[in-house]
């Protein structure tokens, strides 16, 4: 089989296994109905190629027909039974000392807010969550321009992110891994190329990867990230990104402050290597046709800068 | 049947002794009737004539042709689509392009080809298997043919303009907003939904008058045949249901074009009511696809049985409740959008109830065939086909109506093969068979049963090979309206293998095809009656005559041609000289009156082509309403203006007094 990263038949948390427990249920009693019916129009028409098969009277024909539909009743009542059930066990509320974390949709990638009650605990990265292992964790879901949908298959269903509302999820990890989650309704030109990775791993390991993340970025070291940098600052990148600790402040694209430790470049759509990222810089919309990220015009020089500089925002 | 009117029993003969002729089945004085009423019923001849007729049969064969075009417009799209999605990172089409084709295609197959089809093939059978003469408001009938004819080549003129729609076949709201929508393509879908509900609202309230006033006599409620009974709801669900949609995209075109804020929540508004009111059609449309289609089972499961269906009451009743639960399932599209808790579980008890009728009538389905004597034609093959293919579409209805499990594979692969199953697996399987069953009567030929068996097989195989394998890519997470994936994913091998099935189905359509146009040319004749059925429109000649039936026929029964129809009475009294047509009561078809129905006109399509100028001139600019009507104004005063029609009352007298024709006796 090829790697399940993004598979609902592969449950790395409370929900979704318990999704997949009713899958499994309902695939059973669904193959167990079809076998029944084909076996019995199999035997029906067979019996219709003999010349003159023994007639059963209508009555007994009649009696046939209500007791095929009273089991299907009672079989859909015990379905809805367990759909019910499962759903009540997914949507119970979370239970004591909750991760929240605000995911907020964008055209083509994710906002994703790690909130604390403290203001100055808070912080923001994009396109990439690390989440605790064993710890119940609350999303508030919202959509920026168009609706989204969160969705991570190994951890739970989806819930879409409607514009002008905020929805909840909740869900917890039972296995430590990396997972994959994609935008899973309809949201323009690149709707295939909004995908977000998720890193589920210890509650030491994660608290050690906020520590990190609350940092600001580190200041340049060498001649070629300062120019780097300050290309950033004064070039048209500042224009949409945020790079804490530096003047680049603005929050329609991605957040940029610890970019080198994320594996992806554009949502999921490049692997997060020097090369792919020069070509992203560039020309973004050859990758990624209709990407609200404009071509940047830069230099080679200048290029060259930009990359050395964002190799340090680990 | 003794209280009827203007209906005369041939004389009660004795079954020993040998009948004596009934005079008014003299062959000389039927052969002088049939003359005349082919001239008096006949569309007319030349160019523009040809865009004036009003026969319910020509009308009806153009309905089902255009829309199998736009069907095949939509399959060549698919493969299109099937292309790209063989292999990880294609580049045979754009994002851009993607994303048009596939709202092309998913527009096309629901607002251009299911719906359509099935009122097209209730425009043409539904009077024939009544025993009328004509259908109700023919001239609006015709009307409704243009308007959907335009309706298509109004949106694929735009598609080739590259300004298709690309917000997908519901083009939800903001996406298809003013802000987020730009350009004009969101408005062409939304002005595609006015041009078709225009047409599928007119067709249904003809057919809704249809069955219930011009059946033949003697064919009370309980004796309709079942898909009339189909056709009678999903003209029903049509009325109910498309009012939604037109509020829906209504609403949408005044956002974008005049800057109301519906949709807009920054003001006030609300993007999901747009997908309330939207599934609120969008469910029902469902089975306004779907109920024609268990019609056309019943009807070519009785005839290869050689018995009538089991339980028609069962059936009918079914068709009805699955109509009303029909209206209040939409919710099960919408259970990712954050909805109550209660309120799902609502939703899913509804859905799963659904599941009810229908499992009833496959019960009475099988309980024909175990009691039947069964034959196998294509038609009876494709019947058993569905069987198949619908019950897996059915059985994962059931798993999406379960929230959770919907929760995870909604909007992903594994609805594509789900509604894949039911669409094609429940209304294209009995269309394709239908089709094959009535051929002859809409060409006077027969299909090969040969062709028509390859063609059979290889759409079986291939349309298992590319739905059932995208059960399991949704499950692996792979989500609907990508126009790629990458290959770490893993999906590629299935895709591959899904998109070489699409390529055996649409060898297997193409086949079909083929079948289609030879047989046009070279089939064998086909008889009245080739496939022994028991139903009216087996009761005249292949193809029928402009006028219908002649004599005018009266039943007693649901199986009228298996059940002695030489001692049937016939109606008299209906002039040959003009468009009489016999009007029946409601419940029982007992006579009524005696209407003429309007000749041939070219009013309708004047009036579709003002009405499709107004529709396109709205796109541009909310001044096409006000300068639009006058000629839509013009064209309908030319449409209603009084005219001679036929012989007037007077000389009607005089015929009669003459006895050139006879009169209708009083009621009681």
């Amino acid at each position: 089989m090829p790697s399940r990263i993004q598979s609902a038949l592969d449950s790395a948390g409370v929900q979704a296994s318990r999704i997949e427990w009713l899958w499994w249920l309902m695939f059973w009693v669904c193959t167990a109905v079809f076998v029944a019916v084909v076996v019995a129009l199999g035997m029906a028409v067979w019996r219709g190629r003999s010349a003159d098969p023994e007639r059963p009277s209508e009555a007994t024909l009649m009696r046939g027909v209500a007791m095929a539909t009273a089991a299907t009743i009672v079989i859909l009542i015990g379905l809805l039974v367990a759909s019910v059930a499962t759903g009540r066990a997914i949507g119970s509320p979370p239970q004591a000392d909750p991760l929240t974390v605000q995911i907020t949709g964008y055209q083509w990638w994710w906002s994703v807010e790690y909130v604390y009650p403290q203001p100055n605990l808070r912080f923001t990265t994009a396109n990439e969550l690390h989440l605790p292992v064993g710890r119940p964790i609350l999303f508030k879901l919202r959509g920026a321009d168009v609706i989204h949908s969160f969705w991570v298959p190994n951890l739970h269903g989806k819930t879409d992110l409607i514009p002008g509302r905020e929805n909840t999820t909740w869900l917890q990890i039972d296995k430590p891994g990396i997972y994959r989650g994609q935008c899973a309704e309809f949201c323009g030109a690149q709707h295939a190329h909004m995908a977000l990775v998720v890193v589920a791993e210890s509650s030491d390991d994660f608290e050690r990867w906020v520590v990190a993340q609350r940092e600001p970025a580190p200041a340049p070291t060498t001649p070629a990230q300062s120019r780097g940098l300050n290309v950033i600052e004064r070039g048209p990148c500042a224009l949409c990104h945020t790079i804490r600790g530096t003047t680049a402040g603005a929050r329609t694209a991605p957040d940029l402050t610890h970019f080198a430790s994320r594996s992806t470049i554009a949502a999921g759509t490049l692997p997060n290597t020097p090369g792919y990222l020069a070509g992203w810089i560039s020309d973004p919309q050859h990758v990624k046709p209709g990407s609200r990220m404009p071509p940047t015009g830069l230099s080679g020089e200048d290029l060259q800068a930009v990359l050395a500089y964002m190799e340090t925002l680990k | 049947m003794s209280r009827d009117a203007g209906l005369d029993r041939p004389r009660e003969v004795d079954p020993a002794s040998p009948r004596e002729p009934d005079p008014r089945l003299d062959p000389l004085i039927l052969e002088r009737e049939s003359r005349l009423l082919a001239t008096t019923w006949a569309d007319p001849k030349g160019f523009f004539g040809w865009f004036s007729h009003v026969d319910h049969k020509s009308i009806g064969r153009r309905f089902i042709a255009t829309a199998f075009v736009y069907f095949t417009f939509g399959g060549i799209l698919a493969a299109i689509m099937r292309l790209q999605l063989s292999r990880p990172e294609n580049h045979i089409v754009t994002a851009d392009l993607y994303n048009q084709i596939f709202t092309m295609h998913g527009t096309t197959m629901m607002f251009l080809f299911a719906v359509p089809v099935m009122l097209a093939l209730g425009v043409y059978f539904v009077p024939l298997m009544i025993g009328a003469r004509a259908i109700a408001f023919p001239r609006l009938v015709a009307f409704g043919y243009w308007m959907f004819l335009f309706a298509g080549i109004f949106l694929y003129a735009f598609f080739l303009l590259n300004v298709g729609p690309d917000n997908g076949w519901f083009s939800y709201p903001p996406l298809a907003g003013p802000e987020y929508g730009a350009g004009k393509r969101a408005d062409i879908w939304a002005q595609l939904i006015t041009f078709t509900e225009t047409s599928g609202l007119v067709v249904a309230v003809a057919l809704i008058t249809t069955v219930f006033k011009l059946r033949a006599p003697g064919m009370a409620l309980n004796r309709i045949p079942i898909f009339v009974w189909a056709m009678l709801v999903v003209s029903f669900m049509t009325v109910f249901s498309m009012p939604a949609v037109v509020i829906a995209s209504t609403g949408l075109i005044l956002d974008r074009l005049v800057g109301t804020h519906f949709y807009n929540y920054a003001e006030g508004g609300d993007s999901l009511l747009f997908q309330h009111m939207f599934w609120f059609f969008g469910h029902p449309e469902v089975y306004i696809i779907f109920l024609p289609a268990q019609g056309m089972m019943s009807t070519m499961l009785a005839t290869f049985s050689r018995r009538p269906v089991f339980g028609y009451l069962a059936i009918v009743l079914s068709i009805v409740s699955t109509a009303f639960i029909g209206f209040g399932v939409w919710v099960h599209h919408m259970f990712a959008t954050g909805l109550p808790q209660l309120g799902q579980s609502f939703f899913t008890a509804s859905s799963i109830m659904i599941v009810v009728p229908t499992g009833v009538q496959f019960f009475c389905w099988i309980a024909t065939l175990w009691t039947g004597r069964l034959r196998f034609p294509v038609p009876m093959l494709y019947a058993l086909s569905f069987f198949v293919v619908f019950l897996v579409g059915g059985l994962t209805g059931v798993m999406l109506a379960a929230v959770p499990l919907d929760l995870q594979v909604h909007d992903t692969f594994f609805v594509v093969a789900h509604f894949h199953y039911v669409l094609i697996g429940g209304s294209v399987f009995p269309l394709l068979g239908a089709i094959h069953y009535w051929f002859p009567k809409l060409t006077g030929r027969m299909l090969s049963e040969r062709i028509g068996v390859a063609a059979l097989a290889l759409f079986f195989v291939g349309f298992n090979l590319t739905f059932f394998p995208q059960h399991i890519l949704g499950l692996m997470g792979m989500p609907r309206r990508i126009y790629t994936y990458q290959p770490e994913t893993g999906w590629g091998g299935l895709n591959l293998l899904v998109s070489i099935g699409a390529g055996v189905m649409t060898i297997g359509l193409l086949i079909y095809l083929y079948n289609i146009i030879v047989s046009l040319r070279r089939g064998a004749a086909a008889a009245d009656n080739p496939w022994d059925a028991s139903t009216l429109e087996w009761a005249t000649s292949s193809p029928p005559p402009a006028y219908n039936f002649l004599p005018a026929l009266t039943v007693s029964g649901r199986d009228p041609l298996w059940e002695h129809p030489e001692s049937q009475p016939v109606v008299v009294g209906l002039h040959a000289e003009q468009r009489d047509v016999l009007v029946t009561h409601v419940m029982d078809a007992e006579p009524d009156h005696r209407k003429v129905f309007p000749e041939p006109s070219i009013w309708p399509f004047i009036t579709a082509v003002t009405v499709s100028v107004m529709y396109i001139a709205t796109l541009f600019t909310p001044w096409g309403l006000i300068w639009g009507s006058i000629p839509i104004t013009i064209a309908l005063i030319g449409w209603a203006w009084p005219r001679g029609r036929g012989k007037k009352p007077s000389e009607l007298d005089a015929d009669i007094r003459a006895g050139r024709v006879r009169p209708l006796e009083q009621v009681q």
